[in-house]
């Protein structure tokens, strides 16, 4: 290239800013919107992670839990962790998951401490939420991950004994693998014609019988 | 349950006395009629003034249409603010959801917020932290998109045979209005992603203060913050004063009442992407970050709700979607699968939209197994339920789209049923 025709680009360049922008120019700001101040984002930033960021100081032992889960707690999950009615049962269904009757508690499900930290501590307890200071916090959680014999009955959570918590179904868990392992689902040419041998009726929601009543007449009958 | 169960019981008593009552009034053409409104007969309403404009100033559905309304399954939950309601699927048409019939959960009621204190802060991985009002987000750039809304939830009663006898029911999380807002990858340029930012923390400003991990591939592709459904400002029950819009992916993430977006380089596993919202196979294992919702359909008419009333000629009326995209394709079968022929989709196709389908046939009395079939863009065509169970087992409560049966009976009544 010679000199004036590599100059004339660089002119062109300089000269027309529409020609000179490509995919990498900053995306438009709108100058909408204000800068949110440290004080207000840790008003709000409440959030914690299985590795512990975002975990408050302080710290409770399963002993003030205790106390505290009996007067917080136990009239929704049961004196044991064990529910009263239908509310979320927290202890107890080792071993039921890959059974007819799986029970889903912190002790047979939950995979990290801090899915149950992060979650009481903005959602419990049930009513009154955003209630419990952090030491609360600490305390309550390990007091419900005692009554799940995933640490002893002088265990004090805090940041440092974070990591010390092993949740017995941490790798219980894996990535959505449908696209694999239900291939056979994306079928370009579904069957059209006798695609089955006859059918028959297995099974009838009116003899299980759990729908509510809804009260609207049923304008039903073959005239 | 066993008083729901009394209560179902005598529901299903009075469901078969008015079927057969109204099986014998019919022969006389017109039982339901006053015959002093019929001609040659003038009626009230053509001599004498109605109600003026503005009596009404939000309007409202006739009061003949009073049973036209969500419902709840009051044994599912300990209580109704940690709860669902269900869409009268099997009463509607088209596929717009008008605001006051779309379900509704929630996990600790509805908030109310007051628009002057709503306020949506995006911080993390920024390079600046900002906070917007709601009329901050009314001014910038808005987009207007139609999208269903399906609860991963929906027809998880469903998967140890057929339970609900009603559509409404079985399939009723599921709602589909046009949304308007501004795109989150625009939002996000505000603010400036770092480049370790790899996910979203997207979180409620209720009293469950919901929180779930949003890839930021999605949040860049086609994720809303909505503030309008249907033109009007979203319902309190939908979030309002704005909830994140998330096409194609399950209900839960759709996050209402936002009030904070914070970028990280990995997911939270919060509460609500462990304990719940996974989904448990056969071996005990669970799959996690299950988000999309995978093509399917229902019949909404006949259906258990909504039974057949003639002879003859038939409307076969359903709803298709797929979260991977447009669908392409409904198939009905009569027989319960054996037979299958293409329905015809009426109205808009859109991308990650319920599309409307209908099939026309003649009944004689014959007893049906109705089922429909959809398939969507990429191919992926809607399972039988024992194809999906054979996979997934049956404990795994979320993402069931198995096809669905229902049996017509001589008699006019809608079943639903499992069938082998």
């Amino acid at each position: 290239m010679s000199r004036s025709v590599s100059l004339f680009v660089m002119v062109l360049m300089l000269a027309s800013p529409a020609l000179a922008q490509d995919k990498k120019s900053p995306p438009r700001q709108y100058g909408i919107g204000q800068v949110a101040t440290p004080e207000q984002i840790a008003g709000w930033d409440i959030d914690v992670r299985p590795d512990g960021l975002g975990l408050p100081p302080g710290k409770g032992s399963v002993k003030d839990g205790e106390k505290l889960y009996v007067e917080r707690c136990a009239a929704c999950h049961g004196e044991f962790g064990e529910s009263a009615g239908r509310w979320p049962q927290l202890a107890q269904g080792k071993g039921t998951l890959a059974s007819h009757d799986p029970v889903k508690t912190v002790g047979s499900y939950f995979p990290y401490v801090s899915s149950v930290f992060d979650y009481v501590r903005r959602a419990m307890p049930f009513g009154d939420a955003q209630s419990l200071k952090d030491n609360e916090l600490y305390a309550v959680t390990a007091y419900v991950l005692n009554l799940n014999d995933i640490v002893d009955d002088k265990f004090v959570l805090s940041k440092e004994t974070w990591s010390q918590v092993k949740m017995p179904n941490r790798d219980g868990f894996y990535d959505d693998d449908r696209e694999t392992s239900e291939k056979a689902f994306w079928n370009s040419k579904p069957c059209m014609k006798d695609c089955r041998p006859p059918v028959k009726i297995t099974g009838h929601a009116a003899v299980i019988d759990v729908t509510p009543e809804d009260k609207t007449p049923r304008k039903g009958g073959v005239d | 349950m066993t008083d729901s169960n009394d209560e179902a019981r005598t529901s299903r008593r009075r469901f078969l006395a008015g079927a057969a009552g109204l099986a014998a009034a019919g022969a006389t053409g017109s039982a339901l009629a006053n015959d002093k409104n019929l001609p040659p007969n003038v009626a009230d309403w053509s001599k004498h003034l109605g109600e003026g404009v503005a009596v009404r100033p939000y309007g409202h559905p006739s009061k003949f249409e009073k049973d036209v309304i969500r419902r709840d399954v009051q044994w599912l939950t300990a209580s109704r603010e940690s709860s669902v309601s269900f869409t009268p699927l099997h009463e509607l048409d088209g596929i717009i959801t008008p605001n006051g019939l779309c379900f509704e959960r929630h996990h600790a009621g509805i908030a109310e917020i007051d628009p002057n204190d709503y306020r949506l802060i995006i911080h993390g991985l920024v390079d600046k932290p900002l906070i917007f009002t709601l009329d901050d987000l009314k001014r910038l750039p808005r987009v207007n998109r139609i999208y269903f809304l399906e609860c991963a939830a929906n027809t998880g009663m469903e998967w140890r045979g057929a339970q609900l006898n009603g559509c409404q029911y079985t399939h009723g999380m599921i709602h589909t209005v046009q949304y308007t807002g501004v795109p989150l990858k625009l939002l996000l340029e505000q603010a400036g992603v770092k480049p370790a930012g790899k996910w979203l923390l997207v979180e409620g400003g209720d009293a469950s203060g919901l929180n779930r991990s949003l890839p930021l591939a999605k949040a860049l592709d086609d994720c809303m913050i909505a503030y309008r459904q249907n033109g009007e400002m979203l319902r309190p029950e939908q979030g309002y004063p704005v909830r994140l819009v998330v096409p194609g992916w399950q209900g839960n993430i759709w996050v209402k009442w936002l009030r904070r977006i914070e970028v990280g380089d990995q997911p939270w596993y919060s509460r609500e992407e462990t304990s719940k919202y996974t989904d448990l196979m056969e071996n005990g294992k669970a799959r996690k970050f299950t988000f999309v919702m995978d093509a399917k359909s229902v019949i909404t008419s006949p259906s258990p709700q909504m039974p057949v009333k003639h002879k003859g000629f038939q409307v076969i009326s359903g709803l298709a979607w797929s979260g991977r995209g447009k669908v392409t394709r409904v198939d009905v079968s009569l027989d319960g699968g054996r037979n299958w022929r293409a329905a015809r989709l009426d109205g808009p196709v859109l991308d990650k939209c319920c599309v409307r389908f209908y099939a026309e046939a003649e009944w004689n009395g014959e007893p049906w197994l109705l089922q429909s079939r959809a398939m969507d863009e990429t191919g992926y065509v809607q399972p039988s339920k024992d194809d999906l169970r054979k996979i997934r087992g049956v404990n795994s409560i979320y993402h069931n789209n198995g096809i669905q049966t229902w049996a017509l009976k001589a008699s006019g009544e809608v079943e639903n049923v499992e069938v082998g």
